[in-house]
C-alpha cells in the first residue's frame, strides 16, 4: 500500500517537473548564447493553446505538439527580431512577449474553455503502463521521455560539439566570436528559436497531459519558475535535471498534503510554496557562490557588428 | 541598395517623443489586420477600443479611474527602470498595499474620524514599500535577481489575499462569501465630482506624477538615479552608491504601487475582494515604457492604456470581442515601441552596403 502511494507521488512529481525542465532547458541554451528571453511564460501559453486547439480539431496529439512547437518558435522569432536585429531591450521585450502570450492564448482559447481532450498518455502497452510497479518507468507521457533525451542531447551538444562551442563563445565573448568570423546574430537566432520550440512543447504538456482541459493562464507562472531554475542550475544541464525534480516535488506538495489530510496548513500557504521556495533557493545559491556568478558574460547585452 | 544603421552619437530627441505615437498608430493598424484575420471585425474593434471612449463623455470618468492607478504605479516603476532596477512585481506590491490599508479599515471598523482614511493610505503605501523591500534586500545583499524575486512575490501576495478573504478577514455578515466587510464612509475615498465615480485618488495620482517629475529632473536624487542607470561606472566614481539607489528605487516603486492599491480598495472596490488583482501592476510596465520613463509621458501613456481598457469593455458588449483583446493591443503597443526604439538609437541610411559582417 505504501509503495503504491510512493509510486504515485514520484509519478506526480515527474509530471509536474517535466514542463519546467523542458522550458528551462530551452532557456538555458538561449542564455548560453548571451540572450535573456523573459517571454518564457508567454511562449508556453501560446504552445499550450495551439497544442490544445490542434489536438482538439485533429484528434492527433502529435500534430498538436508539433504545431505548439512551431507557434511558440514563431513567437520567439518575433522576440529575436526585436532584440537581435533591432537591438531592443531584452528585458522589456521579454515582458512584452509574456503579456502578448497571455492575451493571445486567452483569445485563441476562448472557444475551448472547459473543453477536454484525451490525455496524451504513455505509448507503452497497458500491461506495462498500468502495471502497479513498472508504471514508475513506463507510465509516462512520451513528452517525459523526450525531456530526458533532450537533457542528454543538450549536454552533449554544449560540451562535445563544435557548434556547441561556438554557441558558448558567442555567449561569453560576442566580439571575439564575431572577429573570427562566426555570425553572432545567426547563432543567437538559432538559440532563441530552439528555446521557443522547447517552451511550446512545455506549454502543451500542461494542456495535453497534466490538465487536458483548457482554462486561461493554465501555466500559472511556471515559466518564471523555469527561468529561476536556469539560475539555480548555474547554466549546467545536469543540474537542471536535479533542480527541476526538486521544484516539481515542492509544486506537488499541495496535492500530497491534501491527499494525506494535512488540514492544519493553510492550502494557500502550500500553493505559495513553489514561489517561496524559488526565492529561498535563489538566495541560498548566491550565499554559496562566492565571487562572480556562472552567468554567460554577454547575457542581455545587445550585439551590433561594426560595419 | 541596403538600409544601413549608423549609431547616433546622442539619442534623437524628436524620435524619442515621436516613436510612442508611431507605436500607437502601428498598433491600431496591425491590430485591426490581426483581428480581421482571426475572424472579428478588426477595424470596428480598433474604433471601439481606441476612439469610442474618447468621444463618449459618459466614459470619461471611467478613463480617470482606470488611468490613475496605472499612472501612479508606472511613475514608481519608471524611477527604478531608469536606474536599471527591474521591479516587475508591482502587482504584488499593489495587492499588499491594498491589504495593508484594508487591515486598518477593518481595525477601525465602526469608528469615525477624519484621520482614518489618511492612515489607511499611509499604511497602504508602507505595505507596498515593505513588500518591495524584500527583493531590494535580496538584490543588495545576495545578488538575487529582482525580476524573478519580485515576480515570485506577486504570486505569493495573491495567495495571501485568498487566505485573508477565505479566513480571518471574511465579512462575518457576508453570507460566507470570501470578501471583506464594506468600508464605511470614513474609510472611503470621497467623490470629488458629485454624481460620478471619480474619487479623490484620481487627482492625487496626477499630482504625485507631476511631483515625481519635478524631483526626477530638479533634484540631486533624480540625477543620481539617471547616472546609476546610464553610466554605472561614472556613478561609482561620483560616489553614488548603487545599493542605495536600488533601495530607493524599489521602495518608491513599492510605495506608489501600494498607494494605488489602497486607492483602488477605498475607491472603486469599497472593500477587499479576491478579484482585487486586475493586472494594473503589469500594464503599468507598458505605461512606463510608452511614457518613455518620463512622468509627463506616463500621464499621457496612462490615459492611452486606460482608453484601451475602457474601449476593451465597450468592444466586449458592442462587438462580442473577448476580454483578452485589450491585452493583445496593449502588448502590441509595447512591441511596436521597442521596435521603433531603433530610430532613436540609430540613423537609417540608404546606400550601398559596405563590408558588413552580419546579415542584420
Amino acid at each position: 500500500m505504501t509503495t503504491t502511494i510512493l509510486i504515485s507521488i514520484i509519478m506526480t512529481v515527474v509530471g509536474a517537473s517535466t514542463p519546467i525542465l523542458l522550458a528551462a532547458l530551452g532557456e538555458l541554451v538561449v542564455e548560453k548564447s548571451g540572450v535573456l528571453n523573459l517571454g518564457l511564460e508567454g511562449m508556453m501559453l501560446i504552445g499550450a493553446v495551439v497544442g490544445f486547439a490542434v489536438t482538439s480539431i485533429t484528434g492527433q496529439p502529435l500534430l498538436g505538439i508539433i504545431a505548439a512547437a512551431l507557434a511558440a518558435t514563431a513567437s520567439s522569432l518575433l522576440f529575436g527580431y526585436l532584440t537581435l536585429t533591432l537591438t531592443a531591450n531584452q528585458v522589456a521585450t521579454g515582458l512584452a512577449l509574456t503579456i502578448f502570450g497571455i492575451g493571445l492564448s486567452s483569445l485563441m482559447g476562448e472557444p475551448y474553455v472547459g473543453k477536454t481532450v484525451e490525455v496524451f498518455g504513455s505509448w507503452f502497452p497497458d500491461s506495462l503502463a498500468e502495471h502497479p510497479f513498472l508504471r514508475i518507468i513506463f507510465g509516462y507521457s512520451p513528452i517525459v521521455y523526450f525531456s530526458l533525451i533532450m537533457i542528454l542531447v543538450v549536454s552533449y551538444f554544449l560540451k562535445k560539439t563544435r557548434a556547441g562551442l561556438i554557441l558558448r563563445a558567442v555567449g561569453e565573448s560576442d566580439l571575439s566570436a564575431h572577429s573570427i568570423g562566426y555570425s553572432v546574430i545567426g547563432v543567437r537566432y538559432a538559440a532563441v528559436a530552439f528555446g521557443g520550440a522547447m517552451a511550446g512543447i512545455a506549454g502543451c504538456y500542461y494542456s495535453l497531459v497534466l490538465t487536458p482541459l483548457w482554462s486561461e493562464e493554465l501555466t500559472a507562472g511556471r515559466g518564471w519558475i523555469a527561468l529561476a531554475l536556469v539560475v539555480f542550475a548555474a547554466w549546467r544541464p545536469s543540474r537542471l535535471l536535479l533542480g527541476a525534480y526538486l521544484f516539481g516535488a515542492v509544486m506537488t506538495l499541495e496535492l500530497h498534503a491534501k491527499a494525506a489530510g494535512f488540514s492544519f496548513i493553510a492550502p494557500e500557504l502550500l500553493a505559495a510554496m513553489p514561489y517561496l521556495a524559488t526565492i529561498a533557493v535563489l538566495a541560498l545559491i548566491s550565499l554559496h557562490r562566492s565571487g562572480g556568478t556562472a552567468a554567460p558574460a554577454c547575457l542581455t547585452k545587445p550585439f551590433k557588428p561594426t560595419a | 541598395m541596403l538600409i544601413e544603421l549608423q549609431p547616433r552619437k546622442e539619442p534623437n530627441r524628436l524620435m524619442l517623443y515621436l516613436t510612442p505615437v508611431i507605436a500607437v498608430l502601428a498598433t491600431m493598424l496591425a491590430g485591426g489586420i490581426l483581428f480581421t484575420l482571426i475572424g472579428h471585425d478588426g477595424f470596428g474593434a480598433v474604433r471601439e477600443i481606441f476612439i469610442t471612449p474618447l468621444f463618449d463623455p459618459h466614459k470619461w470618468q471611467d478613463l480617470g479611474i482606470k488611468a490613475a492607478p496605472l499612472i501612479l504605479i508606472a511613475v514608481g516603476l519608471a524611477i527604478g527602470f531608469r536606474a536599471n532596477v527591474w521591479n516587475i512585481g508591482a502587482e504584488g506590491q499593489y495587492v499588499v498595499g491594498g491589504l495593508a490599508g484594508t487591515g486598518i479599515a477593518l481595525a477601525t471598523w465602526g469608528m469615525e474620524g477624519w484621520w482614518i482614511l489618511p492612515l489607511m493610505c499611509m499604511v497602504g503605501a508602507l505595505g507596498g514599500a515593505l513588500y518591495a523591500a524584500i527583493p531590494a534586500f535580496l538584490k543588495t545583499r545576495l545578488q538575487v535577481n529582482e525580476i524573478l524575486s519580485s515576480l515570485m512575490l506577486t504570486y505569493v501576495s495573491i495567495q495571501l489575499l485568498y487566505y485573508l478573504m477565505r479566513g480571518p478577514w471574511k465579512d462575518p455578515d457576508g453570507f460566507n462569501f470570501p470578501q471583506s466587510r464594506l468600508f464605511t464612509d470614513s474609510q472611503l475615498l470621497p467623490e470629488i465630482i458629485p454624481g460620478t465615480i471619480v474619487h479623490l485618488g484620481v487627482p492625487l495620482a496626477f499630482v504625485i506624477a507631476i511631483a515625481a517629475w519635478f524631483v526626477l529632473t530638479k533634484s540631486v536624487f533624480g540625477f543620481q538615479i539617471r547616472v546609476v542607470g546610464a553610466a554605472p561606472a561614472a556613478a561609482r566614481y561620483g560616489g553614488f552608491s548603487a545599493k542605495r539607489t536600488i533601495w530607493a528605487a524599489m521602495l518608491i516603486g513599492g510605495a506608489f504601487a501600494g498607494l494605488a492599491g489602497i486607492f483602488e480598495a477605498a475607491g472603486p472596490f469599497g472593500q477587499m475582494v479576491p478579484q482585487f488583482p486586475t493586472g494594473y501592476g503589469f500594464t503599468a510596465i507598458i505605461v512606463a515604457f510608452l511614457g518613455r520613463l518620463h512622468p509627463i509621458g506616463i500621464i499621457l501613456a496612462g490615459i492611452i492604456l486606460a482608453v484601451s481598457y475602457v474601449g476593451g469593455e465597450i468592444a466586449q458588449t458592442s462587438l462580442g470581442l473577448p476580454n483578452a483583446a485589450a491585452g493583445i493591443f496593449q502588448a502590441m503597443m509595447l512591441f511596436f515601441l521597442l521596435a521603433t526604439d531603433i530610430l532613436v538609437k540609430y540613423r537609417l541610411v540608404l546606400g550601398p552596403s559596405t563590408k558588413t559582417g552580419e546579415a542584420a
